[in-house]
């Protein structure tokens, strides 16, 4: 392909991405750019060109042993609810904006230390970034016709240009905010925008030459199979392979941590800690993924070109052998993808790392205290523009000086050994709080000058010297300080043997300098913090101990040299409010201390927040063992905090409980006392009329016509009828209503029984003359208590006889089995149910205002004890509504 | 002139004891089974006392009395509530709502009697 037409594809391609970023910027709040598939897929600028070239070529030369790479993260990912989060949430209290910085923070503000981690990340990352450079070189190479073109002058290698404009990308989204901490939202969209582009066209370039080239994976691997070394490359040989394989996983376990990228990614850009739970498994499943047809590309590569020369490039050599220009491109732009992401993440990362913990505690901190607020902000901005610039173009002539005699996988690997060595402070610091700053800096030396010695020496020294001399017979020929056989140990890989060796002494010196020396106060108060996280951060600001004497005023000023007059107010306005405290307060507290150096943080580093803040207040040294008393205190406070709260709550609880039951009693006694009162009024009724009539009896001096006396004596047995069946019925819906009352279920048929209650009833019905037609003669058997429903029927015939007129009265009872129940309707052609009684009718001594019986008939309490009788047994009862003439009364009983 | 009562219950059995009580003191008996009954017969007729129960069906006791109170050519006519409601309350109330006299059920006939002609002699 034509080299404009290459590099109008890159300009396009990158002007894409400018716009991307640009628009995420615009729409920061956007759902689009917050969600947990945007966080997940910026976790996968883990794979770089490392991945979308590397991994054919160590596939095709070395078989299977590209996976541990992914095989790490995807063990390490399920441990991110519990240790990422942790992280997370450290670093969102604290505001902080790198590894070197949360290294540091947890030792104490430690500068040294910061600058340590950031030094370390450095060499680890620059030649990994050069590799990246590396890759966009070569392949562009590749794709361009004129070979000789790439010429070794800087100023004609289009691949500085490419880096140039990495960099003005990564300056102009990364720096946008002079406080580190604050999401890059434009950048995170591009890496994750990129990270489909590069899956999506290496899953293409998969299928093509899996099944277009070859006929599918079985056509591959019936050919490949018969090759001479195949079953070494396929199958892990011994102990010292499982060995090999053992620490690469463990590396890129860590790596997927520590890589300052994947903490930029996955911590400081995270938005909600809800999105891990997303991530743990689509990140997985995008690792993958990308490495479904890694073994078939660099097979059918192997099988197309013979050698394994150029293996890296498989995937782009396949499709220009078959003359897929088409194809190339993508593949080609994919692999620049992976190299866009990673070099603008990782320089973004870097440059914070440089500027806040090397070059402002280091230099500038004087200058910033005279400064007016723009230009403090200004110069940070500048410094971390100046970094960004240095840190691509340092990778550039590392690549140029370094680098074309690599390989990207072993470049890969160099990098994770070295970034490595900042596991044991960080993963223990995270658990272990007598970890001391001493520890981790002697820790991170002894590991970072093994992994020299054991790794990067040995390269160096035979691309200068040309010879293998050094890695031969070791340093002053001593056979036991061989660079990759140290103490013996011959078998493992390079990068495996210095992890080892690294990883072993590191771990040691951490261990052993941390129990013999004690950090000072300040540190340990960190430790604290860290290490028991879930309780700090209930505490807040009151978890910094300090004590000694300072004035807001000073304090105020320091903001203001970085914040700006207004922020700085502001933010101390909110201080005040939080805690309470009078706006003219003006002595600090150790809270005010903690909140303004956490102000400072996201812009210049922990470090230098502390060394800022120290330098206008007079602090009073603690004892190691006073600050855990303090500690221990505050954490008690607010243990017992909570518990009070808890129980706090629970008396709410309990008393509202209580309330509620009170009422419910309340509410009962009130029914209670209205039925008792309705009760001695329906029992007063006939007995006033008992009463009055038996004394017009008694008073002999009356001459009482003999008819009239009859019917007084009449009414006195009506009465005494009405007072019995009353009292009857009183008991019998007592006992229904609180239940005591235990149904005799037995297998019954239906028919029987509505056949008894007709004709218990048809003397009154006879009398009226009123009809009762029984219309399904069916018989049906089921279980309920006979005599109970027996009541139910007789009650609702004579309610519909007492409504039916006289002669024309016509009642239907009938019955249909429906959905595992029994419905039983009583019909009749009576006066029907007026609709404002429709909801009552069934209510204990509910009287009709429609009613004109007369009076001694019922007790008001037939309809209520059907109800219960009828609900005892599970059922339902009601009236119809809606009926034209008359009244149709329901009840269902379930089959049993 | 014949004293008039007016006598105001749903219960028959009682209705026919009072009746024959009063109409053997020699008064003239009108009979209404409930309050709307009753303030129609009231209408036509002006009785010298009107004896009323609360609980009864459409419009009871405490509303009819309610109505006789804002009728002007009744207002020489004296309420009697005669009621088995015999709570504090329910006496208060029917008292407040102008009732001149408050007798319980179950009564005796001669009480009832003598309460009555007392008030309206």
């Amino acid at each position: 392909m034509n080299n404009y037409a290459l590099i109008s594809i890159i300009v396009i391609y990158l002007a894409v991405l400018f716009y991307i970023a640009f628009l995420a910027e615009k729409k920061r709040q956007s759902k689009w750019v917050n969600n947990p598939y945007v966080y997940t897929l910026s976790l996968a600028v883990y794979c770089s060109a490392w991945t979308y070239y590397g991994s054919v070529g160590i596939a095709a030369n070395s078989g299977i042993n590209f996976l541990p790479i992914y095989l790490g993260p995807v063990i390490a990912v399920p441990l991110w609810i519990v240790v990422l989060r942790k992280i997370i949430r450290i670093s969102k209290q604290h505001k902080i904006s790198s590894i070197a910085d949360f290294i540091s923070l947890r030792y104490g503000n430690n500068r040294f230390l910061g600058a340590l981690v950031t030094i370390v990340c450095l060499f680890g990352t620059l030649p990994y970034i050069s590799l990246q450079l590396k890759a966009v070189s070569e392949t562009f190479e590749i794709m361009s016709d004129d070979t000789s073109y790439i010429s070794t002058a800087v100023i004609d290698d289009s691949t500085f240009y490419v880096a140039l404009l990495l960099a003005v990308f990564a300056t102009f989204f990364g720096t946008q905010n002079t406080d580190a901490s604050e999401k890059h939202k434009g950048i995170i969209a591009t890496v994750a925008f990129e990270s489909v582009l590069k899956l999506v066209f290496f899953l293409i370039i998969g299928v093509y030459v899996t099944y277009y080239l070859f006929d599918g994976t079985t056509d591959i691997y019936d050919q490949i199979s018969i090759s001479q070394n195949f079953k070494q490359l396929t199958t892990l040989n011994g102990v010292e392979d499982g060995l090999n394989w053992l620490f690469l996983i463990s590396l890129s376990f860590m790596a997927v941590f520590l890589l300052p990228r994947q903490f930029q990614v996955s911590v400081l850009e995270n938005n909600r800690e809800k999105h891990l739970k997303k991530a743990i498994w689509l990140f997985p499943l995008y690792l993958l993924l990308f490495n479904l047809f890694v073994i078939f590309i660099a097979w059918a590569g192997k099988l197309t070109f013979g050698s394994t020369k150029n293996a890296e490039y498989y995937s782009l050599l396949l499709p220009l052998e078959n003359n897929n220009s088409f194809l190339a491109t993508l593949v080609f732009l994919g692999g620049f993808s992976a190299v866009i992401s990673m070099v603008i993440v990782s320089t973004l990362a870097l440059s914070t790392m440089v500027s806040n913990n090397l070059i402002i505690p280091y230099g500038f901190l004087d200058k910033f205290i005279k400064n007016q607020p723009e230009r403090n902000s200004k110069y940070i901005k500048n410094i971390r523009r100046i970094s960004i610039f240095t840190i691509i173009i340092t990778a550039y002539f590392f690549y140029v000086l370094f680098s074309k005699e690599l390989s990207l996988y072993s470049i890969g690997l160099i990098s994770f050994v070295i970034i490595a060595q900042l596991a044991p402070s960080f993963f223990l610091g995270l658990y272990w709080n007598r970890g001391s700053s001493k520890a981790a800096i002697i820790g991170v030396l002894v590991g970072f000058c093994i992994a020299v010695y054991t790794l990067i020496l040995p390269f160096t020294l035979r691309v200068y010297t040309g010879t293998d001399d050094f890695t031969q017979f070791g340093l002053f020929n001593v056979t036991n300080l061989k660079p990759y056989a140290l103490f013996g140990i011959d078998f493992l890989s390079p990068p495996a043997h210095a992890f080892f060796w690294s990883m072993t002494f590191n771990i040691m010196t951490y261990m052993v300098v941390s129990l013999l020396a004690k950090g000072n106060y300040r540190e340990r108060n960190y430790a604290e913090m860290f290490v028991d996280s879930k309780n700090f951060t209930t505490l807040q600001d009151s978890a910094l101990v300090w004590k000694g004497e300072a004035y807001v005023a000073d304090i105020k000023n320091v903001l203001i040299r970085f914040l700006g007059e207004k922020r700085a107010t502001r933010a101390l306005g909110i201080f005040f409010t939080k805690y309470k405290l009078p706006k003219d307060t003006q002595l600090a507290d150790a809270r005010l201390i903690n909140f303004s150096e956490k102000l400072l943080t996201g812009s210049i580093g922990s470090a230098s927040a502390k060394i800022l803040i120290a330098s206008v207040v007079k602090e009073e040294r603690v004892s190691l063992v006073e600050v855990l008393k303090i500690l221990e205190e505050s954490k008690e406070n607010i243990v017992s905090n909570k518990v009070l709260l808890e129980k706090s709550n629970e008396l709410t609880q309990l008393s509202s409980k209580l309330k509620e039951a009170n009422e419910e009693l309340i509410s009962k006694d009130k029914q209670k006392d209205e039925f008792l009162d309705t009760v001695a009024h329906e029992l007063k009724t006939p007995i006033t009329g008992i009463r009055a009539a038996t004394e017009l009896l008694m008073d002999e001096e009356d001459d009482m016509p003999k008819e009239i006396k009859a019917q007084f004596l009449k009414n006195i047995l009506q009465d005494s009828d009405r007072l019995g069946r009353l009292i009857h019925n009183i008991l019998d819906f007592e006992k229904l209503e609180t239940g005591r009352l235990n149904l005799d279920l037995e297998y019954h048929d239906i028919q029987k029984t509505i056949v008894k209650a007709i004709s218990s009833i048809a003397q009154i019905a006879a009398k009226k003359e009123v009809q009762i037609i029984n219309k399904n003669t069916h018989s049906f058997k089921t279980n309920y208590d006979e005599d109970r429903i027996l009541q139910v029927l007789t009650n609702l015939l004579s309610n519909a006889i007492k409504f039916c007129e006289s002669k024309k009265g016509k009642i239907i009872v009938d019955y249909k089995l429906g959905n595992e129940r029994i419905e039983i309707s009583v019909t009749d052609n009576g006066k029907g149910i007026p609709e404002e009684d429709f909801d009552y009718i069934f209510d204990k001594f509910y009287q009709s205002k429609h009613q004109n019986t007369r009076k001694p008939e019922g007790s008001g309490l037939g309809l209520a004890i059907t109800k219960q009788i009828i609900e005892k047994h599970q059922g339902k009862i009601w009236a119809t509504k809606g009926v034209k003439k008359g009244a149709i009364l329901v009840f269902t009983i379930p089959f049993k | 002139m014949k004293k008039k009562i007016l006598i105001v219950d749903d219960e028959p059995n009682i209705v026919m004891s009072l009746e024959y009580t009063f109409k053997k003191q020699d008064f003239e008996v009108f009979i209404a089974r409930d309050g709307s009954e009753a303030l129609e017969i009231l209408k036509h007729h002006i009785p010298d006392v009107v004896l009323l129960d609360i609980m009864m069906p459409n419009v009871d006791g405490y509303q009819t009395l309610t109505q006789i109170k804002k009728t002007d050519s009744l207002k020489n006519t004296k309420v009697v509530f005669l009621t088995a409601k015999n709570k504090a309350s329910d006496i208060e109330k029917g008292l407040k709502l102008g009732a001149d006299k408050y007798l319980n059920k179950p009564f005796s006939v001669k009480k009832i009697v003598s309460e009555i002609l007392e008030l309206i002699a």
